[in-house]
């Protein structure tokens, strides 16, 4: 089994806080994480693995610091760490990350299984997946909550669905984009660790993988952002007053458009 | 990528403290890019020595022909013999915008026995429906359902196409905009037409609602945007409107899918179908157990809502994963979201903020969500939300 997991560093939102004042994103201190669904993907992609025997590959684009959370996923378990970087990538809306990343993956070769998360929290697009599986021209179910069932061949799966969820077989090769419901991350081993800190990362650039400069960063982005603003700040709380039974009297006159 | 011209740049730092992503310095007297730049454009236009540009921006990398590309349509999304919600809430926006543009509005409606779901289209506001029923489209499948609309798009080239941004919708529809390389912008919450070029203005929430970004496609058709439940108004149902309903016939290969579907499951357990729900009730930690979410479901029950919950309770396994709001479960946007022993953790919150009006119950008075709420309590959940359901059950009485 060759498995190919799809990973973003994002910044951790915890620490992405709009300055009142300026009302710009407060930069001091902010963190990157690993896209918490893709922790995941490699999950799922290092439990298949020690099922049905192969190898994991974990593939990112992005500055040369994504290569953090290309280590934190060798320590979970990958084999091996690919880093897309190229300043030409700048810019890429979810089109252009589809097209780059599937470029890439012609690069690593073949393979059975493409991971990837069901979104990035930065952006909350949940487009890559589907994007990519299009320009590989394999099927893609997004959403898996549970792998009931695996074999050599393909898999039996889980998909949330809004009223439930579908159950669904796919052969290999196959994308599937996961949701957090699906398993709990195992945390890196003392050995993972270790070789995390050695692994080399295979760097490749927009030249490497043959990419059209029409296709990729701004100029192969088909949307383009010409705003950014802060949110409606919501309105100031109501103070009540009174004991509890009367507090929750003013409440019940507030909500009484809802009754 | 992001220009800065030395001779103009007057080092004055306005691009630094207005990059929204922190990633402009000013270094030796002029500004310098690092990495992590999105090419926004924000500092762009505060220069006022015009020192940034962007490289790239604004090519006309595909020359085009936008004018052939006209109308608005709207993916009706139908399951389990009933029109999703949001699709009617779509033709409200989508005939807004189709009599801005002086164009007509179309539904385009897959699935199998779709009884009288076009007619309703055409009630909420379609001018046109195609239909495509045919009993293998029973089940959603990615491929089948995105070959047909991607194949109706290329023979009707519709200048703009919405979706509900649904499991559905977020699943098939990046795959079509990606075999049409169009641009296709997720989750959006409000839509425009621009005065100049007609364009569709697509603004949406980034970076778990902290901010806001208006996102259009210039150079490619037709715009594709998918949008939040409950954040769009439908039209009144009106049974005399007239419109055309026209029957297309999938092809065979349109049929092909490689996933097969065994089988689909509806959720027996509450209605798990949160983002559709007017009034959602929340429960976290503070609830001790699951069995306090049976104080949850009542009062949820007496509201007509759905229940809700925080991830660290999901993880503690008092209810399921469907439920979950936040970052890393569903965003919801109800008229009336009432929280109750949710601390108001940042991922927790970027799931609900949008809702229209917010109530807090915490014992803690420091809790963040008061931060977010309209109407807060402080006080212990186990005393007020029963105190709570007798006061409204009174006040309906009276
Ligand atoms: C990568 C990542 C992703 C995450 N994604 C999500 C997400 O999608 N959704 C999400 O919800 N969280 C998410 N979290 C977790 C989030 O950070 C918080 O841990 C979580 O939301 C806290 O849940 P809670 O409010 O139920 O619990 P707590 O933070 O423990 O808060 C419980 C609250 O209940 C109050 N309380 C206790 N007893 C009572 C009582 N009797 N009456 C009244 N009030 C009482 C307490 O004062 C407290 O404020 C994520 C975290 C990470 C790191
Ligand atoms: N720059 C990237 N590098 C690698 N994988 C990515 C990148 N962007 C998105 N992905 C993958 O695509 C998924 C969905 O991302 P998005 O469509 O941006 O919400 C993520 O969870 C990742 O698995």
């Amino acid at each position: 089994m060759k498995i190919i997991v799809c990973i973003k560093q994002v910044p951790d939102a915890k620490d992405v806080r709009l300055d009142p004042k300026t009302n710009t994103l407060a930069r001091e201190g902010v963190q990157s994480i690993m896209n918490p669904y893709d922790q995941h993907a490699v999950e799922e992609a290092v439990r298949l693995k020690e099922l049905l025997g192969g190898e994991v590959t974990v593939l990112s684009m992005g500055p040369p610091q994504a290569e953090e959370v290309l280590r934190q996923a060798i320590s979970c378990g990958a084999d091996h760490a690919v880093l897309v970087s190229d300043r030409a990538f700048a810019g890429a809306d979810t089109w252009a990350t589809s097209y780059t990343l599937a470029k890439a993956v012609n690069v690593i070769g073949s393979f059975d299984l493409l991971l990837c998360g069901k979104q990035a929290i930065d952006g909350d697009t949940a487009q890559v997946g589907p994007g990519l599986a299009m320009r590989l021209q394999i099927p893609y179910v997004t959403c898996v909550q549970k792998v009931r069932q695996a074999t050599d061949s393909g898999l039996i799966l889980e998909r949330m669905m809004d009223d439930g969820y579908d159950v669904l077989a796919v052969d290999f090769p196959a994308l599937l984009t996961v949701v957090k419901d699906i398993n709990e991350p195992r945390v890196p081993s003392l050995k993972g660790k270790m070789r995390a800190k050695k692994v080399e990362i295979r760097r490749l650039s927009a030249a490497d993988i043959g990419a059209d400069p029409a296709c990729i960063g701004l100029p192969g982005s088909p949307t383009q952002v010409v705003k950014v603003f802060p949110p409606e700040a919501r309105c100031k709380r109501a103070v009540f007053t009174g004991d509890l039974d009367e507090q929750i009297g003013q409440l019940v006159d507030s909500l009484q458009p809802y009754l | 990528m992001l220009i800065i011209d030395t001779e103009l740049c007057i080092g004055c730092g306005v691009c630094e403290s207005s990059c929204p992503f922190g990633v402009i310095a000013v270094v030796d007297g002029w500004a310098v890019v690092g990495d992590g730049c999105t090419l926004c454009g924000t500092c762009v236009d505060g220069c006022d020595p015009g020192a940034i540009s962007i490289e790239g921006a604004g090519k006309d990398t595909a020359p085009l022909d936008l004018a052939s590309w006209s109308g608005v349509w709207v993916y009706g999304e139908f399951r389990r013999g009933a029109l999703a919600p949001v699709s009617l809430e779509l033709l409200g926006i989508g005939r807004k915008l189709a009599d801005i543009r002086n164009v007509p509005l179309s539904a385009v409606l897959i699935g199998s026995r779709t009884g009288e779901a076009a007619r309703q289209l055409i009630a909420h506001g379609a001018d046109t429906v195609y239909r495509i029923d045919d009993p293998a489209l029973a089940h959603f499948t990615d491929e089948a359902y995105g070959a047909i609309l991607t194949s109706l798009i290329r023979q009707h080239k519709p200048e703009i196409v919405l979706a509900g941004a649904t499991a559905i919708g977020r699943s098939f529809i990046p795959g079509v905009a990606t075999t049409l390389g169009a641009g296709l912008t997720a989750d959006c919450t409000q839509l425009a037409i621009r005065d100049e070029d007609g364009a569709l203005l697509q603004t949406r929430p980034a970076f778990g609602g902290n901010i806001m970004a208006t996102i259009v496609c210039p150079n490619t058709r037709p715009q594709m945007s998918t949008v939040r439940p409950k954040v769009m108004q439908a039209l009144a149902f009106d049974g005399e409107r007239q419109g055309m309903i026209v029957e297309v016939k999938p092809t065979a290969a349109q049929l092909v899918t490689r996933v097969r579907v065994i089988e689909s499951v509806v959720s027996e357990q509450d209605n798990v179908n949160i983002q559709e729900a007017d009034i959602l009730v929340a429960g976290g930690r503070g609830l001790d157990s699951a069995q306090g979410f049976t104080l949850m479901r009542e009062l949820a029950a007496s509201l007509g809502g759905a229940v809700a919950a925080t991830r660290a309770v999901v993880d503690a396994g008092w209810i399921s994963y469907p439920h979950q709001v936040g970052q890393t479960g569903k965003t919801v946007a109800p008229k009336l979201y009432i929280a109750c022993g949710i601390s108001g953790a940042v991922q927790h919150v970027a799931g609900m903020q949008s809702a229209e009006t917010i109530v807090a119950i915490n014992r803690d008075k420091n809790a963040p969500i008061f931060d977010v709420a309209d109407f807060g309590l402080v006080g212990d959940l186990f005393e007020i939300v029963p105190k709570l359901l007798r006061q409204i059950e009174e006040r309906r009485k009276s």
